[in-house]
């Protein structure tokens, strides 16, 4: 017997935090002489009014949803990858390597060349942690974040040194032109729809979908995602069935940091068209509360990762057109974040109890532990 | 009846919410004797206590505390009625000396050294009154399972319950300490203190209480005096029909050898010797039980043969011997050699308590040809093999896709029986098979694991219980400390030298039991 109904886990409360995280903001917004209605207006028309704020949004949601996905197969094996950050920057390397000096005929396989490069480069950034933690239990979280600042450094290094373009600017030299991937404006043109031309959002954001359908077949219908999914559940019980505790989690942190390098495609291929510094801008971590509010199932991450576009881009937009500072954007992101993903429980078990007690029954008291069931608790 | 009864019950109902876990029940336990509660799991007894002792708060219904009536809303007002509870897992701090869990909660005032000083004089008082004694500076880790059980006891009294509740409380315990118990028990009862004790084992309520309540399905069934009744009329009334308390079972027909343990040792982490030099054999068509008290490397034994503990020494399959070096997981090449396992702890290891029952039926065998389809899982053909197999189990309710956690203890069991027995294994073994499975299912798990012997199959079989190794077994050997003290036909043996065995001493040809 669960607790609530399904439909009220995924979807109302998300909703609920949503609404609550709205609100606190509005009073926020309030608070520094601004009117919340005002904001709310700007931020819609700003990230959905046209097509340019939705390639702007779309360009953002498919970071988040590489970096989303990153942290949920990470999750799924109960692993906590911190990471997503250095991995994506890692992936950013990968792609500027296959893209500066090798020569592409066309887009296409310079697409693919890059997606390998970066997902292995990202995959190599996860490989260490993950060895430190199956072979020597160093936690992952800590190494993950360690990795994170090495990542930025190496990046430094290869920007200011023998990757660094003739120039001011730590970064490399454009991509060829060849390499460019068509943006949204380039595919809707086949077809007749007239899209924004100056949007960022581009053709990596058909790969982040199919990544998401990848990532839920692997999980959900596939051996090693049976596996995964089991050792996260109950260590004791995958080595009961022969599972290799060692093998998951470098199998599942492989994966992780291979998605979240992918991530590059989009912001270093697609947009930039060469590598910066700070590349990632934060999206690995941005991917830890998309994760936690799409309770990492892919479909979950594909609509969270939506609402943060929609965040990231209509935020920009108030920064832009209102009195409201840049910091404060952030916190409100942040309310966003916190709601949806720390405070999880405090909407979930008022929650549970009304249901329950929409059941006529009166609600039973927390059990001891986890493992007791209703079945037993009846003992 | 003109004395006042210690605790009388009036009308308890409580639901967890569809579930009723007490359904109208009202008991009098009068003062100076022992009553017992006897009742499957999930029968409603620890519901029952956990009202009393102010866990749970009842529905409906009302308690009287020597003829007044009295509220419970916390485990404060439990101990301050009179009430002491002795848990089947105590809630003692490890590193913490006896007399520093004795006070902790119950400290005079802000400083600590009054208390200790009042406490060891207390102490002392009551194990000259109650044959109870303990070291009032030994910390808790140093100390064996039954002194733990007596500090848990004393902590009871220190706080001055009349009344004491035990729930389970021989299931850590050896024969003799449990002997033992029951004589701290009875001189409790002597002073006038009242005493409920909750047990699953027909033995003890007829070895030590004076009257007995039977629950079933969180109603009452029947309160009767201990002297009038017997065994199995009592499991009558616990499971709602007639059962076979003994297992029906021919002599063993041993043939080939299957399994040989040779000089099997384990030294753990931590450094400390968990198995020392475990030998035996084990053959087609016989059950070898493994007696001994939890803890003593049973547990081991069985993770270095279901192939996730590292161990020296030597494993020969059928003459083929095993490798050991494989680590800790390499249970998929134990199951490719026909040792099938359903572990002791089904929650923590056999089942993953979230997959629903169809994924749980391939756990283990999940690459098996029959289950997989390239690097898919063939979901199909395991829901289709899942309701086979939980109809010829008998696991209710029959629904696949219920998840694990879902199931009632005898069923999650039934579940892991399933499949381990279905994948027809040359050598099973089994842990615990009835630990938390109620008497109905105790009957059918047994007579399954039997079927298989029938059918030449090897069996080991590990057991705290006593009673289950003396039915089932063929042979017994029997564990202390990491190893095997000896082997006896379950004929020629009882539970007096089986008692001793565990406890670490062999029985010197006089006859006058010995310190191994």
């Amino acid at each position: 017997m669960d607790r609530m109904p399904r439909w009220a886990d995924v979807i109302l409360i998300p909703l609920i935090s949503l609404i609550l995280a709205a609100l606190l903001s509005a009073l926020v917004i309030l608070f520094i002489g601004e009117s919340p209605i005002e904001a709310i207006k700007l931020m819609i028309s700003g990230a959905l009014g046209s097509t340019y704020g939705w390639g702007y949004t779309l360009y953002y949601a498919t970071n988040f949803m590489f970096t989303g996905l990153a942290v949920s197969v990470a999750f799924h094996a109960r692993m906590f990858n911190i990471g997503g950050e250095g991995q994506a920057l890692l992936g950013g390397l990968g792609v500027a390597v296959v893209l500066v000096y090798i020569p592409w005929p066309h887009w296409t396989i310079a697409l693919l060349a890059a997606t390998a490069s970066a997902a292995a480069f990202g995959a190599a950034w996860a490989a260490l942690p993950a060895y430190l933690q199956a072979r020597r239990g160093s936690h992952i979280v800590i190494t993950t974040i360690m990795f994170n600042f090495i990542a930025a450094a190496l990046l430094n290094w290869a920007l200011v040194g023998p990757m660094k373009a003739p120039g001011q600017e730590p970064a490399t030299v454009s991509f060829p032109e060849a390499t460019n991937l068509p943006t949204l404006h380039d595919i809707f043109g086949i077809i007749g729809i007239d899209w924004s031309r100056a949007a960022p959002a581009n053709v990596s954001l058909f790969v982040a979908i199919a990544a998401c359908v990848a990532v839920w077949a692997l999980i959900w219908r596939t051996r090693l995602g049976y596996e995964i999914r089991a050792f996260g559940y109950s260590e004791p019980a995958a080595r009961y069935a022969g599972i290799s505790p060692f093998k998951i989690i470098m199998v599942a942190m492989l994966i992780s940091g291979g998605l979240a390098g992918c991530m590059a495609i989009n912001n270093v291929q697609g947009e930039a068209e060469r590598l910066v510094l700070n590349a990632a801008e934060g999206a690995g971590f941005i991917g830890i509360a998309v994760a936690l509010m799409g309770r990492s199932h892919p479909l979950g991450v594909f609509l969270a990762a939506l609402l943060f576009g929609f965040l990231y881009q209509g935020g920009a937009e108030l920064a832009l057109w209102m009195n409201i500072q840049r910091e404060l954007i952030v916190v409100i992101q942040a309310l966003v974040i916190l709601f949806t993903g720390a405070l999880d429980n405090m909407i979930r078990m008022p929650l549970e109890k009304i249901f329950l007690a929409a059941r006529r029954k009166s609600p039973p008291p927390p059990g001891p532990d986890r493992k007791s069931t209703s079945a037993e608790a009846a003992e | 009846m003109s004395q006042t009864p210690a605790i009388e019950l009036k009308g308890i109902s409580k639901a967890f919410g569809p579930v009723q876990a007490n359904k109208d029940i009202s008991i009098r336990v009068m003062p100076g004797t022992i009553h017992g509660i006897i009742g499957e799991n999930g029968a409603g007894k620890s519901t029952l206590m956990s009202i009393l002792y102010g866990f749970y708060k009842a529905d409906k219904g009302e308690i009287w505390i020597n003829g007044k009536k009295t509220e419970i809303p916390d485990s404060q007002a439990a101990i301050s009625a009179g009430i002491g509870m002795v848990f089947q897992h105590f809630k003692l701090v490890q590193n913490f000396t006896v007399l520093e869990n004795v006070v902790l909660g119950a400290e005079d005032s802000g400083l600590l050294r009054p208390s200790l000083t009042r406490a060891r004089s207390e102490l002392k008082k009551l194990a000259e009154e109650y044959e109870l004694s303990v070291d009032p500076d030994a910390v808790i880790d140093d100390i064996g399972v039954g002194m733990q059980q007596r500090v848990e006891i004393l902590k009871a009294l220190y706080r001055g319950a009349d009344i004491l509740i035990l729930d389970e409380p021989t299931g850590v315990l050896t024969p003799a300490e449990a002997d033992h118990l029951f004589r701290i028990l009875e001189g409790l009862k002597r002073e006038g203190k009242t005493i409920i004790l909750i047990t699953h084992k027909l033995r003890e309520i007829m070895d030590i209480t004076d009257t007995v309540s039977v629950m079933r399905r969180g109603e009452m069934t029947a309160t009767v005096k201990t002297a009038d009744t017997s065994p199995p009329e009592l499991a009558e009334l616990m499971v709602g029909r007639k059962v076979l308390l003994r297992v029906e079972k021919t002599p063993a027909r041993p043939k080939e050898k299957i399994i040989e343990v040779r000089d099997l040792n384990i030294t753990d982490d931590k450094g400390v010797h968990r198995l020392k030099g475990v030998s035996f054999d084990i053959h087609a068509g016989e059950i070898l039980g493994i007696a001994g008290v939890a803890g003593n490397g049973q547990s081991e034994l069985l993770e270095v043969l279901g192939g996730y503990e590292k161990a020296t020494g030597s494993i020969k399959i059928r003459g083929e011997a095993i490798d050991l070096t494989g680590g800790k997981s390499d249970g998929a090449s134990r199951r490719a050699r026909g040792i099938s396992h359903v572990p002791e702890d089904r929650q923590r290891e056999g089942l993953i308590m979230d997959y629903s029952a169809w994924e749980n039926i391939a756990f283990g065998y999940h690459h098996d040809e029959a289950y997989r389809s390239g690097p898919f899982m063939n979901n199909a053909a395991i829901r289709a093999d899942c309701e086979g197999k939980m109809q010829r189990f008998d696991v209710r309710p029959p629904d696949p896709n219920l998840t694990a956690k879902s199931f009632s203890g005898g069923n999650q069991q039934k579940i892991v029986l399933a499949r381990e027995i279905e994948h027809n294994p040359d050598l099973l073994l089994v842990g615990q098979p009835t630990r938390g499975v109620d008497i109905g299912a105790i009957e059918f798990i047994h007579q399954e694991i039997v079927a298989l012997r029938d059918k030449g199959k090897a069996i080991l079989l590990v057991s705290v219980e006593l009673d289950e190794i003396l039915g089932l077994a063929d042979r017994i050997a029997v564990m202390f400390d990491g190893r095997i003290m000896g082997e006896r036909l379950p004929d020629q043996t009882d539970e007096k030298e089986l008692g001793l065995l565990m406890a670490g001493m062999t029985t010197a040809p006089g006859g006058t039991p010995q310190e191994a």
